[in-house]
């Protein structure tokens, strides 16, 4: 981030964004006095009220993306006390003040429900009241939907809406959903790429996302897998985590599976991904998958990994759980390395993806140490490494900006021209728009246990 | 799945009406009773009372004191079979010894147990800090650190099926398998220590040791019936080891 010139009044609202990259995380973190000189190089000058921000940190509230990493006591109303006790607020004034807080996100399970039984919509909604307890004068959010399912996205902007109506806080919040906080805000502040930034009033309509051009739709091919009435119970639990459902992955045709969260969607996804075996029913794989296996007549979960791997080719929510190894190249060519790949030809296959992906330049860089949009690009890059003939895709948009949006989406048409079957369970409406032939609508929430 | 690991508020039980640092002090004043006496009597006494107290703790059924206990009675068994097994006693004499050291074990860490099984974290955190002015940095902190644990339980299995996503089993050989539990234990640790500095992060932008002496929501009252219950342990203390003495079985340790 450079070159930021940004002035904001008290009471105002505003809309951070840019592309990933561009600094706006930095430019919150700095706000809030949480930036360490000695890790970086300071240019210019940033006040809140007229200080120095990590002088004014008790006027700053701030809320993170994760609510597991945020939240610190077992009790509801305990969490949302821990803030006043650390300004040193005295007994009787904490409780008036907790329940207010409560009250203006619209928390109603009281104060005695255990945190760790919340919904993480509910979590954020938490959080956000612990940070609006202290009255703070600056309240700053950076992403607090990103981990959210819809109805919990918009459970925590309803209780933004709600806290910040009387315009006593001012409010800035980055999110990459920018229609859905329009409505919230009074300006959108671009921050660019190269340093300096942009301004665009609320009644400003960001680019249309960029959809891929919809092939005519192929004639569905070849049944690479079919799960017949599959179903998943956890060990110990009398819940079924899916009821018994039939699905099939057809060669160029991409099946999207949505649903409300808890109806098993991210359970689907394992079984037909191979990585857990079904309690009921049973996965019938085609012909072109069974081929030159060494046990044609085991299940997928029973493969051996390497078996797999050239197989059915899986992406998880969360990139860095899929890393392995401390460069992007090695990365790439680790797949058909484990497939029996040569050196030369896994090298070569790595290669290919990186420019491709335009991850080139990041060849010899930590896949840790890249950022959201490009570990997203990375952990599909990986699947695909392969070639493997079935992907299966747990909610590969979540919490992405709009060019990593459209690359994935572009990218995986890709792979549905190639032939291959995907398999795309996504909260997001609009990726299912663009690429889903078939929709499997579960349903009948099983509860959470 | 996790259950046994899920850290949430404590039922509230008889004995949650004792604050958490009067039941520490008897603790200690048992501790101590226990390590110096070598015999069995003292040992028993000390056991009958806190085996009265296991249902104030909410630990009526035998299952329940199974499910909380069964690992303290395995290293039990295990401290008396080593004794009997590799003693320099013989015959009776080492059966004896052996029941000793078991019960000796059991007694020492039964009152553990009572008050893991009904004191809420929370409150031990505040007991401690009020009255005996434990760092609130390390009482919360922990208490924080302690609430990501049964989130680590979810994330190792997550990491071990995007391993084999990836390609990467174990294969056939031992060795194989160690190397894959070192990579997964590994990520795991990675993984625990970004969401803990995410944690610190976000304690730091709560106020969390900023400076400012902190105050306390839900305090920690003292009452008389605490004074009694500290009470109450030194008169069983005393009680088993006058017996012990009066009995002629008294052989204390360092002595």
């Amino acid at each position: 981030m450079r070159d930021v010139d940004l002035r904001i009044a008290p009471g105002e609202r505003v809309l951070l964004t840019g592309r990933s990259g561009a600094g706006k995380s930095t430019l919150l973190r700095a706000l809030g006095g949480l930036l360490e000189p000695e890790n970086g190089d300071v240019e210019g000058e940033l006040t809140v009220d007229g200080e120095p921000p990590d002088r004014s940190r008790q006027r700053v509230g701030m809320v993170f993306q994760d609510p597991d990493s945020q939240l610190v006591m077992t009790r509801a109303g305990d969490d949302v006390a821990f803030g006043l006790e650390n300004v040193g607020m005295p007994r009787d004034r904490i409780w008036p003040a907790v329940d207010a807080a409560l009250d203006a996100v619209g928390f109603g399970l009281g104060r005695d429900r255990a945190t760790a039984a919340l919904s993480g919509g509910q979590k954020q909604r938490l959080v956000l009241a612990g940070a609006l307890a202290p009255h703070p004068g600056l309240l700053l959010l950076d992403e607090p939907t990103a981990q959210l399912d819809p109805d919990g996205a918009a459970l925590v902007r309803a209780a933004v809406d709600r806290a910040v109506a009387d315009r006593s806080a001012t409010l800035v919040v980055v999110d990459h959903d920018l229609e859905a906080w329009l409505p919230l805000v009074d300006r959108v502040v671009e921050l660019l790429p190269g340093g300096g930034l942009t301004e665009h009033p609320s009644s400003w309509t960001p680019p249309p996302l960029r959809f891929p051009v919809r092939r005519a739709g192929l004639p569905a091919g070849e049944a690479l897998l079919r799960a017949e009435a599959v179903g998943y119970t956890h060990r110990g639990s009398d819940r079924p985590a899916l009821a018994p459902t039939d699905a099939a992955l057809l060669a160029g045709r991409t099946l999207a599976v949505t649903g409300p969260n808890g109806t098993g969607k991210s359970t689907l996804a394992l079984l037909l991904a191979g990585l857990r075996a079904p309690t009921s029913g049973q996965l019938r794989v085609g012909p072109t998958l069974r081929a030159g296996l060494r046990r044609p007549d085991r299940p997928p979960a029973r493969w051996r990994a390497a078996e797999l791997v050239e197989r059915i080719g899986t992406v998880f929510q969360q990139p860095e759980h899929q890393f392995l190894t401390g460069r992007v190249r090695d990365e790439l060519s680790l797949g058909p390395l484990r497939a029996g790949a040569d050196r030369t030809s896994a090298g070569r296959r790595a290669d290919d993806l990186l420019e491709r992906l335009g991850l080139a330049p990041l060849a010899e860089a930590n896949p840790f140490t890249l950022s959201g949009g490009q570990q997203r690009r990375l952990s599909v890059a990986t699947a695909l490494a392969t070639r493997p003939p079935v992907l299966v895709l747990d909610e590969p948009t979540f919490g992405q900006d709009r060019d990593t949006w459209a690359e994935l989406v572009a990218l995986l048409a890709e792979q549905q021209a190639d032939g291959r079957a995907l398999c795309l369970v996504s909260h997001d409406a609009a990726v299912v728009d663009a690429l889903a032939d078939d929709v499997l609508r579960l349903g009948n929430p099983v509860p959470a246990s | 799945m996790t259950a046994p690991l899920t850290l949430g508020p404590a039922r509230e039980v008889p004995l949650s009406a004792i604050n958490p640092v009067a039941q520490l002090s008897a603790i200690a004043v048992l501790t101590v009773v226990l390590l110096v006496s070598g015999d069995l009597v003292t040992p028993s006494v000390v056991l009958a009372a806190e085996l009265a107290l296991l249902p104030a703790a909410g630990l009526t059924t035998p299952r329940s004191i199974l499910h909380r206990t069964w690992p303290l009675l395995l290293s039990a068994a295990g401290v008396a079979w080593v004794n009997v097994a590799f003693g320099t006693l013989d015959g009776a004499a080492a059966w004896l010894s052996g029941a000793t050291w078991g019960l000796r074990v059991i007694a020492l860490a039964l009152p553990g147990v009572l008050l893991v099984s009904s004191t809420d974290p929370v409150r031990l955190a505040d007991a401690l800090t009020l009255h005996w002015r434990v760092s609130t940095r390390f009482a919360y902190g922990a208490l924080a650190a302690l609430r990501l644990v049964p989130l680590l339980a979810t994330e190792w299995q997550t990491i071990r099926l995007a391993r084999r996503a990836r390609g990467v089993d174990a294969g056939a050989s031992p060795g194989g398998r160690l190397r894959l539990f070192a990579g997964t234990a590994f990520a795991l640790l990675v993984g625990a220590i970004r969401r803990g500095s995410r944690l610190a992060t976000a304690m730091d932008a709560r106020g969390f040791d900023c400076g400012v002496p902190r105050s306390n929501a839900r305090g920690s009252a003292l009452h008389r019936r605490d004074t009694w219950f500290v009470v109450g342990a030194v008169v069983v203390c005393a009680s088993a080891v006058t017996l012990s003495v009066q009995t002629g079985h008294w052989s204390p340790v360092f002595g």
